[in-house]
């Protein structure tokens, strides 16, 4: 067992591990898929796979919105960038992400004006900071950021910054996992639920998991000990019979979820009748757009939009992994054409990818065992 | 960027609508509130930030465990990037907005 020393209490880590393996029947297969990257992050981190008994399997999500945005999406942004007026701002995660023309800072090589802004409330500022430009934020996530980049519109909008604009990638993430369970080559025996899109859309939103799909959900928290004890929570459903939506999360997430965000969003964005995801292909009412009374501050309205689609590179398998259909190291590309450090897929490229989860924990542990056993 | 961060508010910025002043390990950043606008948070109220906005309040105790969630995952210095890049105007704090801006736009 790896990094036990660094668990909140390892007497309850290991009472937990021992209830999954009561638990969990021997002569069954579980399959359960944590939704948000961050899980997948704390999962390779903390070895978790290796406390699980070996008949529990792990899937890993689409809940990493860097990884799901297709290519085209990043083209687009940066090709209406490329106008001396115009300054990009993003997040950190999506610098290094490839586009089909580069990523953003390669565009920032070539003279767009690239910025790294950690808040849109700061891309706001910028527009303010610079009268004689044109401020566009790239605004990505889902249902946990929605709600910062909906409160920047309605503030640029009471200020009439009209230097200022977002284009809006956000999405929602029940959509997606509907279209996981639609999807006729995966099998799923239950969901650990996101942390923090809860926080926000509470736990109702997965209610149709459980009552329509006979599939339990748990929202949890990202500590070891929250992961192992959501597992359990499952299981004991499992074991029941049941199938029901629960929430080990409770000290961060509301049953309602948060209504003030909830009515921010709703103010300023509407559902688009379809969007592109990376490997899981159009689908409908699953990604946001600003409302026609924002039109204004809309990147999509204000500028003309080439609407890009770009296929993913042949060799790579981004889609397979991010339904879960095959494992990071299945890929062909895997740790040889496509590492952390040369990103070919944006699943790489994240913290929460799956990929640079399994590349920065897993792989790089067998590599030392190799180097270790030739030696 | 599914982690937040934990804050705690030392100052609610007069004259400015649902803005605060938090600390987060002695570093002192503005974050906006108007997500807490149903029960906003106090001097000496904890809060998970994600991306500059104060998204939920949590006790002390959870705060403590998630800056050691921070920590145990490697993302410590990552989250106080983040912080250090919040806005915070009129700052006489030595690693103000232009140290950041300088680092993050290399």
């Amino acid at each position: 067992m790896r990094y036990v020393d660094e668990f909140r209490d390892p007497e309850l880590i290991t009472k937990a591990s021992e209830e999954i393996r009561r638990l969990a029947d021997p002569g069954r297969r579980y399959r359960i898929m944590e939704v948000c990257g961050g899980h997948t992050h704390a999962i390779y981190r903390f070895g978790l796979k290796d406390i699980l008994p070996s008949n529990i399997e792990l899937i890993h999500g689409p809940g990493c919105p860097v990884c799901v945005l297709p290519m085209g999406r990043i083209d687009d942004g940066l090709a209406i960038a490329r106008n001396p007026n115009i300054i990009f701002a993003a997040f950190g995660d999506m610098m290094r992400v490839p586009g089909a023309q580069g990523s953003p800072f390669e565009h920032k090589a070539r003279g767009t004006d690239v910025r790294i802004v950690y808040s849109p409330a700061d891309a706001l500022e910028l527009a303010k900071k610079y009268p004689e430009k044109e401020v566009i934020f790239f605004a990505i996530g889902f249902e946990t950021t929605a709600p910062s980049t909906a409160l920047t519109l309605m503030s640029a909008k009471a200020q009439d910054i009209r230097n200022f604009s977002v284009f809006c990638n956000h999405v929602t993430i029940v959509p997606a996992i509907r279209a996981i369970l639609d999807s006729p080559d995966m099998r799923l025996d239950g969901f650990i639920g996101p942390g923090h899109v809860s926080t926000v859309i509470g736990c109702r939103p997965y209610e149709w998991i459980a009552k329509n799909e006979g599939k339990p959900v748990v929202a949890s928290g990202f500590e070891p000990l929250d992961l192992l004890q959501s597992i359990v929570m499952l299981l004991r459903q499992l074991h029941a019979g049941e199938a029901k939506v629960e929430n080990q999360y409770k000290r961060v997430v509301p049953w309602e979820g948060n209504r003030a965000a909830l009515k921010v969003m709703a103010d300023v964005f509407e559902l688009r009748p379809y969007f592109e995801w990376r490997g899981l292909g159009f689908i409908s009412q699953s990604a946001l757009r600003i409302r026609e009374k924002y039109a204004a501050w809309d990147a999509e309205r204000r500028y003309s939009v080439p609407e890009t689609r770009v296929a993913d590179p042949k060799a790579a398998q981004c889609g397979e992994v991010l339904k879960g259909v095959l494992k990071p190291a299945q890929c062909k590309l895997f740790g040889q054409e496509c590492t952390p450090e040369h990103p070919v897929g944006a699943l790489m490229v994240s913290s929460e990818g799956s990929c640079a989860a399994y590349y920065n924990y897993e792989y790089r542990k067998s590599l030392v065992t190799t180097i270790r056993s030739v030696a | 960027m599914c982690l937040a961060i934990p804050g705690k508010i030392v100052e609610l910025v007069a004259g400015q609508n649902h803005v605060g002043i938090v600390e987060v390990t002695g570093v002192r950043r503005k974050v906006q509130l108007g997500l807490l606008e149903d029960d906003l948070p106090k001097t000496g109220d904890w809060v998970l930030i994600h991306v500059g906005f104060a998204m939920s309040k949590i006790s002390e105790e959870d705060a403590m465990e998630q800056m050691r969630l921070l920590m145990a995952l490697g993302e410590t210095e990552q989250a106080m990037e983040e912080v250090r890049g919040y806005g915070l105007e009129n700052s006489a704090d030595p690693y103000g907005r232009s140290h950041w801006n300088g680092k993050s736009s290399a």
